[in-house]
């Protein structure tokens, strides 16, 4: 099944927009990557685990939060996860460069 | 789907407003009477810039009979490569006169509304109050929250849309029984994690892209045409030219639009999203070294280890001469590093720089500084021929 990778969480993926990896749930998918990946585990998971909540993960076109099992929910080798981080870009100004 | 003013009176098109909108008058779904809603309509856009150009213009063009515009900045010559409602000749003028002009040169029949403050929990409610449908095209967590939020609570649809670098999204939210933007992300992530446009890039014609598919959910929204996108989210990614969908929904639990909602008025937006308080402190504790006195130190022979922390693009554009490892990849090349010679890290403009020089005084380096301002306060303080960006 294939994870596609946002914009933004690509410098911690070794820059690919998406990646194939072999598990049978959603969550068994998110941890692969995670381990793959390290610096893309805090960007992922809380300490403890959790989902971070700007992070939202979505089976197909439906969010795991809504699904039977949530991450627990079982995936095909056709299935694509994508991962939707909150993004806030848009008046364009200097105000907020934290760079 | 019902028009989000139909129970508002209309207006009257006067002559010169008939021959003008002749295009949309023709259309049977628009027609006379879809023209008089848009006259009559209400919109707030916040934010004059990347986004709130493409938007602003159109809805002015579209007839649009009042159009409200909140920003508190000036035009910056760094704005002009995406931001089109203003030019050259406005760098340095405050963005509010620079799009009131703009707007009115393409229709003078609309009433142009200037907010020239900071949207806060202070103003937010009264403004939005005096508009039908807002449209946001901010720039960061605090003022997303802050529009969400205050959209619920003055029962107001928040045309949303964001952009990074070659991806947007764009969704209604806050529509009658359509979920919110907490419904979709409750919490922002710490600052600093996810980079804003400045710090990250944009290409130019994106917020054009997104900030159209703004204003045309405005106008679906004020004519009651056609299905607006509540409860999806659109995807849009430059690049592949690929527009996906995924679905929302409206959580029952959500602090602002649930059954039982626990955020009943505005609160403190920066705190929320963790722009004061956590910050600063942890910046406070790097070491830094001014421009000057590293560029002293390095005259005179001093062994510096100059380490840039920046991208390679970045580099390509200018250069102190650094041993380049960007951000990202300094866990994993750290071994090139010697932590028994003094180290300088440094970035654009300071920031990045302080998280590596963090991050090295974690795994053991002692000798390791933060350049203060990066190598645009260099440029300012030490080489005016560097370019800055």
């Amino acid at each position: 099944m294939k994870v596609l990778i946002p914009t933004p969480l690509r410098q911690y993926a070794g820059k690919k927009s998406s990646i194939d990896v072999a598990a049978g749930t959603v969550g068994e998918a998110l941890q692969l990557l995670a381990t793959e990946n390290p610096d893309l585990r805090r960007h992922l998971y809380t300490d403890d685990g959790d989902l971070q909540a700007y992070i939202n993960v979505y089976l197909n076109d439906d969010d795991i939060r809504y699904l039977e099992g949530k991450e627990n929910a079982t995936v095909k080798e056709s299935d694509t996860v994508s991962i939707v981080p909150s993004i806030a870009g848009g008046r364009g100004s200097s105000a907020f460069d934290f760079s | 789907m019902p028009g989000i003013l139909d129970k508002t009176p209309v207006a009257t098109l006067s002559n010169d407003e008939i021959l003008r909108y002749s295009r949309h008058l023709i259309i049977p779904e628009v027609g006379m009477a879809g023209q008089e809603k848009l006259k009559a309509a209400r919109v707030l856009c916040i934010g004059a810039g990347g986004l709130g150009s493409p938007l602003a213009l159109y809805l002015a063009a579209a007839g649009v009979g009042t159009l409200g515009l909140v920003d508190f900045d000036v035009v910056d010559v760094t704005n002009l490569q995406r931001q089109i409602l203003h030019t050259t000749a406005d760098v340095g003028r405050p963005k509010l006169t620079s799009a009131g002009e703009k707007l009115k040169g393409i229709n003078p029949f609309v009433n142009v509304r200037p907010f020239p403050a900071m949207l806060t929990s202070a103003n937010a409610l009264d403004i939005f109050r005096e508009f039908d449908i807002v449209a946001d095209g901010t720039d960061n967590f605090a003022t997303r929250y802050l529009v969400n939020d205050a959209c619920v609570l003055t029962g107001k649809p928040n045309v949303y849309a964001s952009i990074f670098r070659f991806e947007g999204q764009a969704s209604v939210f806050a529509a009658p029984d359509g979920p919110c933007y907490r419904c979709l992300y409750a919490t922002p992530p710490p600052p600093g994690l996810v980079p804003s446009c400045a710090e990250g890039g944009v290409l130019g014609i994106l917020p054009g892209l997104l900030g159209v598919i703004q204003a045309t959910e405005v106008i679906k929204l004020i004519l009651g045409l056609g299905d607006p996108l509540v409860g999806r989210l659109l995807l849009v990614d430059a690049l592949s030219m690929k527009f996906r969908e995924l679905r929302l929904r409206k959580n029952p639990d959500c602090p602002v639009c649930g059954a039982h909602p626990t955020v009943r008025e505005l609160i403190d937006y920066q705190e929320f999203c963790g722009v004061r308080g956590e910050s600063a402190p942890i910046m406070a504790e790097i070491p830094e070294i001014q421009p000057q006195e590293l560029k002293g130190q390095l005259d005179a022979g001093k062994d510096i280890f100059v380490l840039d922390v920046r991208e390679p693009h970045e580099y390509q554009i200018c250069n102190l001469g650094g041993h380049l490892i960007p951000l990202g990849d300094l866990s994993r090349r750290v071994h090139e590093l010697d932590s028994s010679r003094e180290i300088v890290v440094h970035c654009r403009s300071g920031a990045r720089s302080a998280q590596a020089v963090e991050f090295l005084r974690q795994v053991g380096f002692q000798k390791v500084r933060n350049l203060r301002g990066g190598i645009l306060a260099w440029s300012d303080q030490v080489d005016p021929s560097l370019p800055k960006y």
